[in-house]
């Protein structure tokens, strides 16, 4: 560990749904520095396979990931659960319980600081309620608290999901196409969410993106997947025409 | 496009061709039919007879005796009391045998086994169960509760693991990537997609328990089943409708409830 914190490290990372037929084939890089960093590429080349591998809701097939000075892909049950909790995840679909409501979605952030009994007797910290009210007053939602996850719009949707995220007090974000579901103006409030919560926080955020010049707005560096390898790592200035032909491949999209 | 006009020169297959194994079962079914209503020897005279004796009953049950209330009541009480204990005994434990049973959450031999537990509960009607059970713990409430414990877990089991295997995996994944314990993703991801239906299913058992309470007790399971069919043998008709009156108030009863009940939830 270097004077410049270490925040994840991910080494020979192999994952095959098949056998043979690898879907990661070996990423290798390390993310040193606080911030937004967009992964771009293809859709099925691996990048929701990558961020899931990190936090383990996928199972990797080789390789190492290094999170907290602890191997993510050795861990298992209570220990696997304490890194979980660490890293936050917000979902391209938002994925908000849709039943409960939306202070609830926010305050779900805790559940993996607290025993399963007391999330039954839904027994928080009041430092939890006080921090899950700020937070949706942060995203500009503190009037919906009270309203089921299900009646929101996409966009108010995907606040929550941030904020349950933050709720996780974590040391770094995973944002899974977090705007692909949204419009464009939509999406770049949420990209200044994610933004603004990364740098107050000093965390860096793991953002996978369709959309090449909203990574270039946000990010301050880029990684490039196509066909299960990083074709691409640097800073979102030095992407060419001829990076974007090799991570989408074919060239007329280009203008 | 092959041109609708033009007259080809082969001619095609009928798509819908006469099946003469399809047709040939049908003719052996019809024919099972009218075999069966001869063997039973069931015709229009022995329908008349028949609808004589209904007569008879109806003029005998007619008004209906409710002198002996005392007995009436005891019985009506202890059926209520089985349907109530085997209800919610019966409930909690499908609680678990669902999620066991669920095959999303559940490795298959796991789910697999509990599976075949389900089934086997289901496999017999309860008065077959609750004839079992006398012979096993003895005459009285306690085989009628463990009759309708089964019958519940073999209804509502099944329906809980399928409510569970219909979810939205993406609230689980939500919910399992903040760090959650397995039984606090059950308690946050599940039960909120799943809570609703169950209220409905178990509803639906209890008022299923509760006719079923009237009836473990004609084979000594306890209940007013008992006191029905020792009335019915003593030839006491009029107490018969008695008690028939009950039952049907009793139903009815909980229909009221349990459209309250569902518009609370």
């Amino acid at each position: 560990m270097s004077a410049a914190q270490r925040f994840l490290e991910v080494k020979g990372l192999k994952k095959e749904y098949v056998a043979g037929n690898p879907i990661l084939k070996g990423v290798d890089f390390s993310i040193d520095s606080p911030g937004i960093v967009a992964i771009i590429g293809p859709s099925g080349t691996g990048k929701s396979t990558l961020l899931r591998c990190i936090n383990r809701l996928i199972e990797p097939t080789a390789g190492q990931i290094i999170f907290d000075n602890s191997d993510v892909c050795l861990a298992s049950g209570k220990v696997l659960r304490h890194l979980r909790r660490q890293v936050a995840m917000v979902f391209q679909e938002y994925n908000l319980v849709e039943r409960l409501s939306v202070i609830e979605n926010v305050l779900s952030g805790r559940l993996g600081y607290m025993t399963s009994w007391q999330a039954w007797r839904r027994n928080y910290l009041q430092s939890d309620i006080n921090n899950a009210y700020e937070l949706l007053a942060a995203v500009g939602l503190e009037e919906h608290a009270n309203k089921r996850a299900d009646s929101l719009s996409g966009g108010q949707r995907q606040r929550v999901g941030i904020a349950r995220a933050v709720m996780q007090d974590p040391r770094i974000i995973l944002a899974d196409e977090p705007t692909s579901s949204l419009d464009p103006k939509t999406a770049v409030e949420i990209m200044e969410l994610l933004e603004k919560f990364a740098s107050e926080k000093n965390i860096p955020a793991l953002v996978n993106m369709h959309d090449v010049k909203l990574a270039q707005r946000f990010a301050k560096r880029i990684i490039g997947m196509s066909n299960g390898h990083i074709v691409y790592d640097g800073a979102p200035e030095g992407i060419t025409d001829e990076h974007l032909k090799k991570i989408y491949g074919g060239e007329s999209w280009l203008d | 496009m092959a041109g609708l006009n033009k007259q080809t020169a082969s001619t095609q297959h009928n798509p819908f061709p006469r099946n003469w194994w399809v047709s040939g079962l049908w003719l052996v079914a019809a024919i099972y039919l009218v075999y069966s209503v001869n063997a039973m020897g069931l015709d229009w005279d022995r329908f008349t007879a028949g609808l004589g004796h209904a007569d008879n009953l109806l003029s005998r049950m007619f008004p209906p005796n409710f002198s002996r209330w005392e007995l009436l009541l005891e019985g009506l009480i202890e059926s209520l009391e089985i349907a109530v204990i085997s209800s919610v005994v019966g409930i909690f434990l499908s609680l678990f045998i669902g999620l066991l049973a669920a095959r999303n959450f559940m490795p298959n031999w796991i789910s697999t086994p509990v599976r075949g537990f389900i089934a086997l509960c289901r496999s017999f009607h309860p008065v077959i169960i609750a004839i079992l059970f006398v012979k096993s713990v003895g005459f009285g409430a306690l085989a009628g509760i463990l009759t309708l414990v089964i019958a519940t877990i073999g209804f509502i089991a099944k329906l809980f693991a399928e409510a569970i295997e219909e979810i939205s995996f993406k609230q689980v994944e939500a919910i399992r990537a903040t760090g959650a314990s397995f039984v606090s993703v059950i308690l946050f991801a599940v039960m909120p997609q799943v809570f609703s239906r169950f209220i409905g299913f178990a509803t639906y058992q209890f008022d299923s328990n509760l006719r079923n309470s009237t009836m473990v007790g004609i084979v000594g399971a306890g209940g007013l089943g008992g006191t029905l069919f020792s009335a019915f043998q003593r030839f006491d008709y009029d107490f018969v409708a008695a008690i028939l009156i009950t039952i049907i108030a009793l139903i009815l009863f909980w229909e009221f409830l349990s459209t309250l009940v569902r518009r609370i939830f």
